[in-house]
């Protein structure tokens, strides 16, 4: 922006814009004079952002730069010691790391693209003139505010081979009879059904208020056109709906990533860690074995994929925002 | 409107305006016959499980135990209640999560409402440069801070007290640019009035903003208090000697120890449940509505 004492800016006082001038030279005399009244008020604004800072400053912005430090550090509760980056390096040798990186991308990932078809699913449905639409929305929506490890403990009971009523019934429609905690191959599958079964009616909700943003004189003109159901979908709603569709992939990618508490309750990690996830590995490795300075070094990893998913995110949004 | 962006954010003007956001749909008979077929399959899946925890916190022992397992009990016993209070020691979970969420929640609400009306407000150097980081932050996932959290704490001696627990929850990036946003919907003339009568920053603050922005305030309120009470990871590693376990981390211990004894578990998972769920029955519809404008995670 260009000083008006420096530079007069005659065309803008030709064109005769007369709000334009005074305004800006109101502006250059406040942010160089510091009078008494405005020294005051800048006092004033950072008392009132004083203990917000100063728990950010301690407990996140402290912690975030100790926890990169760390990680170059042989470290516990009784002592450091710098190793440079032995930790990272020994990641790369380590069989559980690796382990909990698949499970947790799978994890991630199936979690996210079947919440997001049912979502949207659940929210064609439910934004349609059915009976019972908000009964049905509220109660595809309670798990969201349930406790996953609560309604965890509840699902390991539901599942327990011998006495669980889930179980019993996934036997009577032919699935197999087994523990599926217990088996390496179906309790990732049942970590994943509890996540999606927590969380999809968090999207659906979001996917809702995205389809009620989408204006009706579109359908209609389409309908004028003799535009299909299924047209109308696949050339109004989809389209406009790609920048909800896009926030829910990101929000639940990245929740996916962070997954931890149904698989601490339901399984522990196991059997044989075949379950285990980066944030549970962080959890063993750090607080179980006090090896802090390894976990760290995992965190930082994970940070680093977050961060980037977060990126990538506003990367999209900056570069394409539907007009319409 | 122009852009179809991120849900619009939470406003004085939406919040007025929720009562008329949907005018009943007249229903047709197929309507009506989808509608039921959902409503049906959606109790199926997502209401039953939790009633079986409801029914089976009522089971006698044999019922439980009984094969093939049922849903309804046979006969009703508050037995298992009654043990859930007495010997899984519960009255001092429901005790410690409701200090740590509540506590969470109301320093969370003050830190948050002061910080963002200074940058919805207050006219200072480094205004946006604050806006952004605490923006930023919102990125960082929690989980790298733990390690570094636990050292902290336990520094300053803090580690098993509610202060440990509670302190560095006490300010949150989302609530205050939820609460900046909001701030900044509320028209300016009656604080210009305010100024002009020579009222203080903090008397505006507090006589004015705040009780215009209660429903902003409830809701985010209501947000922090549920993510704390139904948090796991916090708590398990803050309380190294399990005496301030809450009702998620407690009952997940309990699990490992005592796996057969589901009678007692599923009564304390029932009774940690019912507070967020008859929450969410009184409040249901806002409580949506700001999910939907929000994107609250």
């Amino acid at each position: 922006m260009s000083h008006p004492v420096s530079s007069p800016a005659p065309s803008r006082t030709v064109a005769g814009d007369g709000a334009g001038a005074p305004r800006e030279q109101i502006r250059v005399r406040r942010s160089r004079r510091v009078t008494p009244l405005r020294r005051r008020r800048i006092i004033t604004a950072y008392l009132f952002l004083s203990p917000a800072l100063l728990v950010f400053g301690t407990f996140l912005l402290y912690p975030v730069f100790e926890g990169v430090r760390v990680s170059f550090y042989d470290y516990n509760p009784f002592g450091e010691e710098f190793v440079g980056l032995a930790n990272y390096e020994g990641l790369l040798d380590d069989d559980r790391f690796w382990g909990a990186l698949r499970h947790t991308a799978l994890y991630a990932f199936v979690t996210t693209v079947v919440t997001l078809a049912l979502a949207l699913g659940l929210a064609l449905l439910l934004n349609s003139r059915i009976a019972f639409r908000s009964f049905t929305r509220a109660v595809v929506f309670v798990p969201f505010v349930l406790s996953m490890a609560i309604v965890s403990i509840t699902f390991s009971f539901l599942l327990d081979p011998d006495i669980g009523w889930l179980s019993y019934r996934l036997d009577q429609v032919g699935l197999p009879s087994i523990a599926y905690l217990r088996d390496a191959d179906w309790a990732m599958v049942a970590v994943i059904v509890v996540g999606i079964w927590k969380s999809v009616g968090y999207y659906m909700v979001i996917i809702l208020a995205g389809l009620q943003q989408i204006p009706r004189d579109l359908y209609e003109a389409a309908a004028v056109d003799g535009a299909r159901r299924w047209q109308r979908f696949r050339y109004i709603t989809l389209p406009l709906l790609s920048n909800t569709t896009m926030i829910v992939s990101v929000l639940a990618l990245i929740a996916g990533l962070q997954v931890f508490d149904q698989i601490y309750v339901m399984t522990g990690g196991g059997p044989y860690f075949s379950t285990e996830s980066l944030v549970g590995l962080i959890f063993t490795r750090g607080f179980g074995e006090l090896r802090m300075g390894y976990a760290s070094a995992i965190a930082v990893v994970f940070t680093v994929i977050i961060v980037g998913l977060s990126l990538m995110q506003i990367r999209f949004f900056s570069r394409r925002a539907i007009q319409y | 409107m122009s852009t179809l962006s991120p849900p619009a954010p939470l406003t004085a003007a939406r919040v007025r305006g929720r009562r008329r956001a949907e005018a009943p749909a007249r229903v047709d008979p197929l309507g009506w016959i989808v509608g039921a077929c959902v409503a049906a399959s959606a109790v199926m899946l997502f209401l039953v499980p939790l009633l079986w925890a409801f029914f089976t916190s009522l089971k006698e022992d044999r019922d439980i135990t009984a094969f093939p397992p049922t849903l309804f009990p046979s006969s009703i016993t508050f037995e298992h209640y009654s043990t859930t209070w007495s010997s899984m020691d519960f009255p001092r979970l429901l005790m410690n999560t409701v200090i740590f969420a509540g506590g969470v929640t109301i320093l969370a609400l003050v830190c948050d409402s002061l910080a963002a009306y200074a940058l919805a407000r207050i006219d200072f150097p480094g205004r946006n440069v604050i806006f952004v980081l605490i923006l930023v932050t919102l990125m960082i996932p929690g989980q790298i801070t733990l390690v570094p959290l636990f050292n902290l704490v336990n520094g300053l001696n803090l580690l098993n007290t509610y202060g440990g627990l509670i302190l560095p929850r006490a300010a949150d990036a989302f609530g205050i640019f939820l609460l900046r946003q909001f701030f900044l919907s509320i028209p300016r003339d009656l604080e210009d009035a305010a100024r002009i009568d020579g009222a203080s920053e903090l008397r505006i603050f507090a006589r004015i903003v705040v009780p215009l922005s209660k429903p902003a305030l409830l809701t985010l309120g209501l947000f922090i208090f549920m993510a704390n009470w139904n948090d796991l990871l916090w708590p398990l590693i803050m309380s190294t000697d399990g005496s301030l376990a809450t009702l998620p981390s407690g009952l997940a211990s309990f699990i490992g120890q005592h796996v057969t004894d589901y009678g007692p578990l599923m009564g304390g998972s029932v009774l940690a449940m019912l507070p967020m769920f008859v929450a969410f029955l009184f409040v249901q519809r806002s409580f949506i509505q700001s999910i939907a404008s929000t994107g609250i995670k």
